[in-house]
């Protein structure tokens, strides 16, 4: 039992981390309708730039702040110059746009910071917590939670209960008629980005701290992870996203602690799982039903 | 979901079908045209285009180093394995980013079959076609349910996992899922011709086949039906398409045709290698790309999408000396560039051009406001032959 709840605990501490980089997915996919392949990339380098500022220096928090704020900037810039020009031409061709900066973004990163693993302080105090039956809960996994808690709440109450919020997703509903109403559709879709870089940022920093190194493949198997509870909790649902990346993370743990057979090959276990719900489900679990107007 | 419409460059244009394809050949009584009625300049055009590319393919591995023409052999790989995508995702609309998976599976059917089981080369691509295209009837099943966005995640689960099931159950060089056939299994067959050009011709006469299947599929009754699912799937179904059947057929052929890169890899790189967790991941998004720089739903579009990837991966290389890791980003930054340049592909923006050729050529001395016939369904319809 106690073994069992640890392998849950454990895989919350993943879940949270996939729940954040999907958060940050599903807001662009929410405010933008792309998917974007280069949002761990992006966090990465966030990531690099945090650590730099810790490294002269600076308290671990202030850099975390600093770098997103540097992210949320260069999110705004990236969906201007290279996805604002792709408006009203195929997806596909977004698709390869995120590809391509995706491979681009991580040479970057390899150029300006080296490959050698690097370490990343903890911003949560080190240690953990008795829970009843022996379990012990890591300190920044609770960290994490909350983190990531406070993230979900603000997100909701920005798309859901502002002004501004309202804007993102009529922009996203329909960008024709939310110019025709006055909104400046195009500042919209370059805020969603910059919102999810932001979000990226703080995702890829708190990961790092939780490894004991970090290099530039940090992101790519957590993309997988996370793009599985995107699809899961149905791509436009905040919410969804967070709860997924916990049900992905805690079958992953369970997996890997009682399924011998799937040694090594326990990312069948998120794959089977999107398969299993979209076949039931095809919108997720907690995405809303689209209509197709033929 | 957005992605709906990925690989369909144009409106939906159900019911143009092109003249050539409209006549039935027992009902009129003569033959119907060979060709379909283009200006005079673009069908030159073609001809010309044709001849030079098919002697330039010809010539090239007598002219080359041979380490040059490995790396041609490696577009030529390339070009079938994207061919395949282009069935499904340009003409069919579905889209994948796990057929890195199905040219893994290609490339170990092969590796395995000639070191375990002592196979010659050439019927193991036979193999490889007929395993891959069950896994790919296996895949499209599913995929009758997902579709757009969930689709592409799907089948991207299948890339990152493939190497995973190669390092459990492969056992390879020192315990590693890498097997590496003697390079004597590959010698050529035909004297007069160097190991390197046997491997380039060998390839090449596959590719051609390939192609030659896929152009005749694409313009038939099946090729339309694909077509008609990928453009409008409920209008579709009710001229009684079978969307079942269409959809996990494609995805069928589409599976085998990256099987038989991933054997024809085995041959060009003496190699099957699954120790790089990431690396059918990265084939999977360099199928995307070739098709995509090349042409979406065309069908010269994969070979030019694919001989471009490949030079631009090697110039990049050693473009900064010293740098190597720069590479992708280099290469990276060519991707963007080359979709801010050319949307449509190179075959696209070729297209395009005899296009507005042709236009000019017979819209000679008719009054200016002649209406410009829409060759909206040009590009990307059914019927092209470049």
């Amino acid at each position: 039992m106690q073994l069992f709840i640890e392998q849950v605990l454990n895989g919350i501490g993943n879940g949270v981390v996939y729940g954040s980089v999907a958060l940050a997915l599903v807001l662009i996919f929410r405010t933008t309708g792309v998917l974007n392949f280069a949002q761990g990339e992006m966090a990465l380098f966030s990531t690099y730039i945090s650590w730099k500022l810790t490294e002269t220096g600076l308290p671990v928090v202030g850099a975390i702040v600093i770098s997103m704020l540097i992210a949320f900037v260069a999110g705004g810039v990236l969906q201007f110059t290279l996805i604002r020009p792709m408006e009203g031409r195929s997806q596909l061709n977004v698709v390869i746009v995120t590809l391509g900066l995706f491979l681009a973004i991580n040479s970057l990163a390899q150029l300006f910071f080296g490959t050698d693993p690097q370490l990343m302080p903890s911003a949560f105090p080190s240690g953990g917590v008795d829970l009843f039956g022996g379990a012990r809960i890591q300190k920044d996994t609770i960290g994490l939670i909350v983190v990531l808690l406070v993230e979900c709440l603000a997100l909701w109450v920005l798309l859901n209960k502002t002004k501004l919020g309202l804007k993102l997703r009529a922009v996203a509903a329909d960008p024709v008629s939310a110019r025709l109403h006055g909104i400046r559709a195009g500042w919209m879709l370059m805020f969603g980005w910059a919102l999810a870089a932001m979000i990226g940022a703080l995702a890829g920093s708190l990961v790092a701290a939780e490894r004991t190194g970090f290099d530039a493949t940090l992101m790519q198997i957590i993309l997988v992870y996370a793009l599985a509870a995107a699809a899961l909790g149905g791509f436009d649902s905040i919410w969804g996203a967070v709860i997924c990346g916990l049900i992905v993370g805690i079958a992953d743990a369970l997996t890997i602690q009682y399924v011998d057979a799937l040694d090594g090959i326990e990312v069948v276990v998120p794959l089977g799982l999107i398969l299993v719900v979209l076949i039931v489900s095809p919108n997720g679990l907690f995405g809303k039903r689209t209509v197709e107007r033929v | 979901m957005a992605t709906e419409q990925t690989g369909a460059a144009t409106e939906p244009v159900l019911g143009v079908a092109p003249p050539d394809v409209m006549v039935a050949p027992a009902a009129a009584g003569t033959t119907p045209p060979l060709w379909p009625p283009v200006p005079r300049v673009v069908f030159i055009a073609r001809v010309i285009i044709g001849v030079a590319l098919s002697a330039a393919a010809l010539y090239a591995p007598f002219y080359f180093q041979p380490t040059m023409n490995r790396v041609l052999s490696q577009a030529i790989y390339l070009a079938i394995a994207a061919m395949g995508l282009n069935l499904l995702l340009g003409f069919n609309g579905q889209v994948s980013i796990g057929h890195g998976a199905f040219y893994g599976v290609g490339a170990f059917t092969s590796a395995i079959l000639m070191i375990d089981h002592g196979w010659s080369f050439e019927p193991t691509i036979i193999a490889s076609a007929l395993l891959t295209g069950v896994f790919g009837l296996l895949v499209g099943l599913p995929a009758l349910r997902v579709r757009g966005l969930y689709l592409a995640l799907v089948t991207l689960g299948l890339a990152v996992l493939f190497p995973r099931v190669a390092q459990k159950f492969v056992d390879g060089t020192g315990g590693r899922p890498l097997l590496r056939p003697s390079r004597k299994e590959f010698s050529s067959l035909i004297e007069g011709l160097a190991d390197d050009q046997w491997v380039y011709f060998l390839s090449l006469a596959i590719m051609v086949v390939l192609f030659f299947l896929a152009w005749n599929l694409t313009r038939g009754r099946v090729g339309r039906a694909m077509v008609a699912v990928r453009d409008q799937e409920l209008a579709a179904s009710t001229v009684g398409v079978n969307l079942a059947g269409t959809k996990v057929a494609t995805f069928a052929i589409s599976a085998a045709y990256a099987g038989v890169a991933g054997s024809l890899s085995v041959m060009v790189d003496a190699l099957a290698d699954g120790t790089n967790p990431v690396l059918y991941f990265q084939r999977s998004i360099e199928f995307l790309v070739a098709m995509t720089i090349g042409g979406a739903a065309t069908m010269l579009g994969p070979a030019v999408g694919a001989l471009a990837l490949v030079l631009l991966r090697r110039n990049t290389q050693d473009l900064i000396e010293g740098k190597e890791i720069l590479a992708p980003a280099i290469y990276g930054a060519s991707l963007i560039a080359f979709v801010f340049v050319l949307p449509e592909g190179v075959v696209g923006g070729v297209r395009r051009l005899l296009a507005w050729l042709g236009r000019r050529s017979s819209a000679k001395g008719r009054p200016p406001t002649h209406p410009i016939p829409d060759d909206s369904h040009d590009i990307g319809g059914p019927h092209e032959r470049t």
